[in-house]
């Protein structure tokens, strides 16, 4: 049982060393999509059906080709020459090697004293349906609102402007 | 007897892994029929080409492939060993790797989705609680590859078809959701298992199918239309449109590749007809409730059967339709009547038993196909054409 | 079986390279990449502490990861639609080159 951890792991963290180290914008995020797929597997993993089935749909359903998109519209697809990391690469790479140092300090330290396995949490879809109706109700509305918002700027800020055209 | 016939498969997979050590019966039982599965369908997608070919041809008022075997059947196997055979061409600027995994990921993922639909009485391969989202899921990832192959072949049309196949592909799957939720809806599960169940009793000999119900038949038509559109199929083939971009998106793939993309095609449209079948006409049940001597797996195979008929019948008489034709209909039509449905499925439930309620979705639901379908989308002004260069 | 500090170490991972990522590469697109990458490994975590948590049936975290997922699909799509609108403008999407507000 380990070892499947270990490789769906490797995969996801291997996906998203990928998608920062890659040059070709296209192929980080092709490796973005693996990294969801890794990470959507190790939601399975965890009894979470409905998240990981959600993940898979929404990120790689739409977010991954969002962002094709973006990358072909913004003709991403060519090296630039001047290279892909910025000038102060290392200061970047400092500061997340120490977010890590500071949280893998925290969860080995505390891991004697972590939760152990419990049984498989009999969650059901109509579970969730009653949850999203009664318990999360407000939430769910304030996403709709805020989903609905996102697409109208979302278009608005992308799109052409016509009468500007002989202009810029 | 009949129970024998009914569930003969199931029976077969028990006896053999009868001889099975205990710890080794789960896991050689999903594998043999992981492999049935792998077996079947490609062995109807070569049926199918043929009888595709021949019907297409006969639409069109000529004969189709005749020469290879008595009336062309023997035409798939030509098909085969001429895919296999030929030379795998890779374009020296295309992009290798994803070249070669686009059509390995299309097929993976379109097979992927039978793994949650009934085939038969107690035949499904798995069986989720959430096995809808689990479908669509699937579905989502074939947009990908799509894209894929298109753009790894450094080529302009494949470009422009991947671009145009990607957006009607997430356009109407919006669509196939939102028709799918209202069966959900109404059965409150998105087991396929459970949406077979709620639909197998009988009253008067006739089925209580989802399609005899007002929203049913709504939800039907636009599953229909948003299927159709998702495989990329006639009358919205124009990301492979063999008159306008070469072929598309796989313009640069040849022998098995391409092989694989048109396999990858056909059994996606089995699988949606899989589905649209176990939503929407009951799966496996039997139309009559004196037809139910007849096992369930012959009535699942021959409503798929009737679904393909029916596809390649669409293919043969409809012109295909423009880009911006297509998204039009996509979101100013067929989103807003699936929106409708849902409210219809609602008012269908809270109203009662009766005729009451047939009378107002039905005059609900043909109101809003008219208003929308008709007048809504006719186009009462003809201005000066203008042209929009690319910059 | 596995440990529930396994799951946070791959979340911490994740995050940490996401946030690398967003740090160190000049196109605008890439560092929405890094920022979705941190998104999904603060759904990790949320995931494995419910699950391993005291109260799984009151699905809590599921609710949370759900609406994250929701909020980090509108946020992509915002994003994505700023990148391309300043690509527009700029004829860019290189962040070292948008560092003044004139023009």
């Amino acid at each position: 049982m380990g070892l499947v951890f270990y490789v769906i792991s490797f995969f996801a963290v291997g996906g998203a060393l990928a998608a920062v180290l890659l040059k070709n914008l296209v192929h980080a995020a092709l490796a973005l999509t693996i990294a969801f797929f890794g990470l959507a597997l190790l939601f399975l993993r965890l009894d979470a059906q409905f998240a990981g089935f959600s993940q898979i749909l929404v990120y790689v359903g739409a977010v991954a080709i969002l962002v094709v998109f973006a990358i072909l519209l913004t003709k991403g697809s060519e090296v630039p020459k001047q290279g892909v990391f910025s000038k102060s690469w290392f200061t970047g790479l400092a500061i997340a090697a120490g977010v890590f140092a500071v949280l893998a300090w925290a969860v080995l330290r505390a891991a004697p004293s972590l939760p152990n396995e419990t049984a498989t949490p009999a969650v059901n879809v109509n579970d969730i349906g009653n949850a999203l109706m009664g318990r999360y109700v407000l939430p769910l509305e304030i996403i709709a609102v805020l989903l609905t918002v996102a697409l109208l700027g979302a278009v608005i800020v992308a799109m052409h402007e016509k009468e500007r055209a002989g202009q810029s | 007897m009949i129970e024998r016939l009914d569930q003969v498969f199931v029976i077969l997979k028990h006896w053999l892994l009868g001889y099975l050590p205990q710890s080794w019966q789960t896991p050689v039982g999903v594998v043999i029929s992981v492999v049935c599965i792998i077996g079947l369908y490609p062995a109807l997608f070569a049926v199918t080409t043929v009888l595709e070919r021949k019907g297409v041809a006969r639409i069109q008022n000529r004969l189709g492939p005749n020469r290879v075997g008595p009336y062309g059947i023997l035409q798939p196997m030509a098909d085969g060993i001429k895919s296999l055979t030929k030379e795998d061409i890779v374009p020296t600027s295309a992009d290798g790797v994803v070249h070669f995994l686009a059509p390995i990921i299309l097929v993976v993922t379109v097979f992927m989705g039978f793994a949650v639909l009934p085939m038969g009485r107690n035949m499904v391969l798995v069986d989720m609680d959430a096995g809808l989202l689990f479908y669509f899921a699937m579905g989502a990832s074939t947009e990908l590859s799509v894209f894929m192959a298109g753009w790894s072949s450094r080529n302009k049309y494949s470009l422009l078809g991947a671009m145009r196949a990607v957006a009607q592909m997430i356009s109407y799957e919006v669509a196939l959701l939102l028709s799918s939720v209202v069966i959900v809806m109404m059965t409150g599960s998105l087991s396929l298992v459970k949406i077979v169940e709620a639909q197998n009793h009988y009253s008067y000999g006739l089925p209580h199918w989802f399609i005899f119900t007002p929203w049913g038949l709504a939800g039907f038509i636009m599953y229909a239309i948003a299927g159709t559109a998702e495989t990329n199929r006639s009358p919205f083939d124009l990301p492979e449109g063999e008159s306008e971009l070469v072929a598309g998106y796989h313009t640069e793939y040849s022998g098995f590749k391409f092989a694989l993309f048109f396999l990858g095609e056909y059994v996606a449209m089995f699988s949606i007809s899989g589905l649209g079948s176990t939503l929407f006409l009951g799966g496996w049940m039997a139309p009559l409730a004196a037809l139910q001597f007849i096992p369930s797996w012959i009535w699942f195979f021959g409503k798929l059967f009737v679904s393909m008929a029916v596809f390649i019948w669409v293919r043969g008489t409809l012109p295909r339709l423009r880009q911006d034709q297509l998204m039009n209909f996509a979101w100013k039509f067929v989103l807003p009547m699936c929106l409708l449905n849902l409210f219809v499925a609602g008012l269908w439930r809270f109203m009662g038993d009766g005729w009451l309620r047939w009378v107002v979705c039905s005059a609900i639901l043909i109101l809003a196909y008219v208003s929308i379908g008709r007048e809504g989308m006719r186009r009462k002004h003809f201005g000066p054409r203008s042209y929009r260069y690319a910059e | 079986m596995t440990p529930l500090a396994s799951y946070l170490i791959v979340a911490a991972l994740i995050f940490a390279i996401g946030l690398a990522g967003a740090l160190t590469r000049r196109n605008a697109i890439m560092v929405l990449i890094g920022i979705e990458l941190m998104l999904n490994a603060a759904n990790l975590n949320l995931i494995a502490f419910w699950r391993y948590g005291p109260h799984p049936e009151l699905l809590s975290g599921m609710m949370f990861a759900i609406f994250s997922i929701a909020v980090a699909a509108a946020e992509a799509a915002v994003g994505l639609g700023l990148v391309i609108s300043i690509y527009r403008h700029a004829k860019t999407s290189d962040v070292e080159e948008m560092n003044r507000m004139k023009g």
